[in-house]
């Protein structure tokens, strides 16, 4: 169930903001996607989604061929910089949301729905906020909450765009450390965008760097922090 | 004694004063008064008088046709309005500007053009009228005219409503409904529906209230013919023309307390759900 990406190119009208994107995410690994302002890392990750369409390529997982699906039936745990929780409900009612709307043979029971809400609420370490709303909560409480609720649905793979782009440095670090063990827990396949190079090599297995819609470079942290493969990687990242 | 300070956005209390009292000075003078007066006027030969001008054959059929078109109208500009708001807000597409020319178009076109517009199209000298005579189909100075008409001047309201609201709430949470699994019409139904429905309700009753009071466009294609083709409005200007002017009060009085239903209606639903709109509002 590796994830493969292959010369993957989208045009905004004629501005081309992909140019054959490509990388091999192997299964249960986590993937930061790192590039300056503009270098199309939302844009890949919305094609990952199903929420944007590419132009040409292909993107494979579990063998399945992922650009012919809809973003629906993908189910990919989607976490966004602006949280895009639900604000007409409450905690509970989000985090159960993709549960809910699944068919009716599909759709867990009324308790157990209440028991995974629980459980999620804990594993993001939130116990006991079922009943509030989104505006009641801070940044840091509620990306936790939109990360329980990409959960919930038992997501094969894990994207997220810039999840703590809002919150002050000591909350990222304590949400990062979070997320990573989250991601060991339930086995997923992870893609997290950030233009924080600390975070993005503190926290992923893979590393790959864009620039222009391309991936510049890509593999481990320490390799690509010893052996920048160009002039523009290691300038990147020696800022 | 210690010194109150103003805070940059607080004005002083001579300014507030002589503000509230221009308001209050204005809504009182304007508004309340005449209405006051027409009430008192609708009950000068007493409650047996207005009951009776109530109860009139001619004007309990205005009523019910004044209520007919707006059944018919209000749900349909509803769902036009959503269905537009949707388009405009969430999909991009050449001319999009251009189509919200278009809906706005009814609110800067005089009524009385709107009415004639349909003349010209379902006219016995007009487009389709001949047509539509020998298939014995009535348009002109009967329901389907005076509906059409309605359809027409009451169509940018719940549009024009929703269309700020749902551009001004993007996409995100559609999206992320998406990816969560839910069908396009679940997501309608959970996630946009819920969100803009303060909007939407304030649309529709606006619409409402602009179906039942409609006057211009109406009566140019209603052809007056009493206890027929008269709207509620049609039939209080036949009434005054007719000197009648306590049958006239009265039934005014009536649009009036419909008009004024709804404003109660409205207050009681934020009452009712003041929590609720103040969690909306809050980010
Ligand atoms: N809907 C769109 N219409 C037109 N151009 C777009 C659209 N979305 C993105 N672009 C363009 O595509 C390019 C890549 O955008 P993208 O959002 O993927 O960048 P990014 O790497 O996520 O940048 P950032 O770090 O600022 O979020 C940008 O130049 C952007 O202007
Ligand atoms: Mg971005």
């Amino acid at each position: 169930m590796s994830l493969t990406v292959d010369s993957v190119t989208k045009k905004f009208r004629r501005f081309p903001a992909l140019n054959g994107a490509s990388f091999v995410a192997p299964q249960g690994s986590f993937v930061s996607l790192l590039g300056p302002s503009g270098s199309g890392k939302t844009t890949l990750l919305r094609i990952l989604g199903g929420l944007e369409f590419a132009d040409s390529g292909s993107v494979r997982f579990a063998d399945l061929n992922w650009l012919d699906m809809p973003a629906r039936t993908r189910n990919p745990g989607f976490v966004f910089q602006q949280y895009a929780l639900f604000k007409h409900m409450t905690v509970a009612d989000n985090i159960a949301f993709g549960l809910k709307v699944r068919p009716r043979s599909k759709r867990p029971s009324k308790s157990e729905i209440q028991d995974r809400v629980k459980s999620l609420l804990d594993l993001v370490q939130l116990p006991g906020l079922e009943q509030r709303y989104p505006s009641q909560l801070s940044g840091g409480q509620r990306q936790r909450v939109a990360l329980a609720r990409a959960l919930a649905i038992e997501p094969r793979m894990l994207l997220l765009d810039e999840p703590f782009g809002a919150l002050d440095a000591k909350v990222r670090k304590e949400l990062r450390a979070d997320l990573r063990r989250i991601h060991d827990h339930a086995g997923v396949t992870t893609v997290f965008v950030t233009h924080d190079q600390e975070e993005a090599f503190a926290v992923a297995d893979l590393v790959a760097v864009m620039k222009d819609g391309r991936i510049e470079q890509y593999g481990a942290p320490a390799d690509v922090r010893r052996n920048p493969r160009t002039p523009f990687v290691s300038e990147f990242l020696s800022v | 004694m210690k010194k109150r300070y103003l805070k940059p956005t607080e004005d002083p209390l001579w300014l507030k004063l002589i503000l509230g009292a221009v308001t209050i000075g204005f809504i009182a003078v304007l508004l309340l008064l005449p209405l006051v007066l027409m009430f008192k006027e609708a009950l000068a030969n007493g409650l047996n008088g207005f009951w009776a001008s109530m109860t009139e054959p001619d004007a309990l059929a205005s009523v019910r046709l004044s209520l007919i078109a707006a059944a018919i109208a209000v749900p349909l500009n509803t769902v036009f309005g959503i269905a537009a708001a949707w388009a405009i807000a969430k999909y991009d597409f050449r001319g999009k500007t251009f189509l919200v020319t278009l809906i706005d178009l009814p609110f800067s076109v005089s009524p009385v053009v709107a009415g004639l517009i349909y003349v010209l199209v379902f006219g016995m000298q007009g487009w389709l009228g001949p047509t539509l005579a020998d298939h014995d189909v009535r348009i002109l100075f009967a329901l389907p005219g005076i509906v059409l008409v309605t359809i027409f001047v009451t169509f940018p309201f719940v549009a024009r409503e929703l269309i700020p609201l749902m551009v001004d709430q993007g996409r995100d949470e559609e999206e992320a409904a998406a990816t969560l699994g839910a069908s396009g019409f679940q997501t309608f139904l959970r996630v946009t529906l819920p969100n803009i429905k303060w909007g939407l309700l304030y649309g529709i009753l606006l619409c409402n209230a602009r179906a039942l009071g409609e006057f211009g466009a109406v009566s140019v294609v209603s052809g007056h013919i009493r206890g027929v083709t008269n709207t509620m409005p049609l039939h209080v200007q036949l009434l005054y023309d007719n000197y009648d002017y306590a049958g006239a009060f009265t039934v005014a009085a009536l649009l009036a307390m419909l008009a004024l239903l709804t404003l109660a209606l409205k207050s009681l639903l934020e009452w009712r759900y003041a929590d609720e709109l103040a969690a909306a509002h809050r980010r």
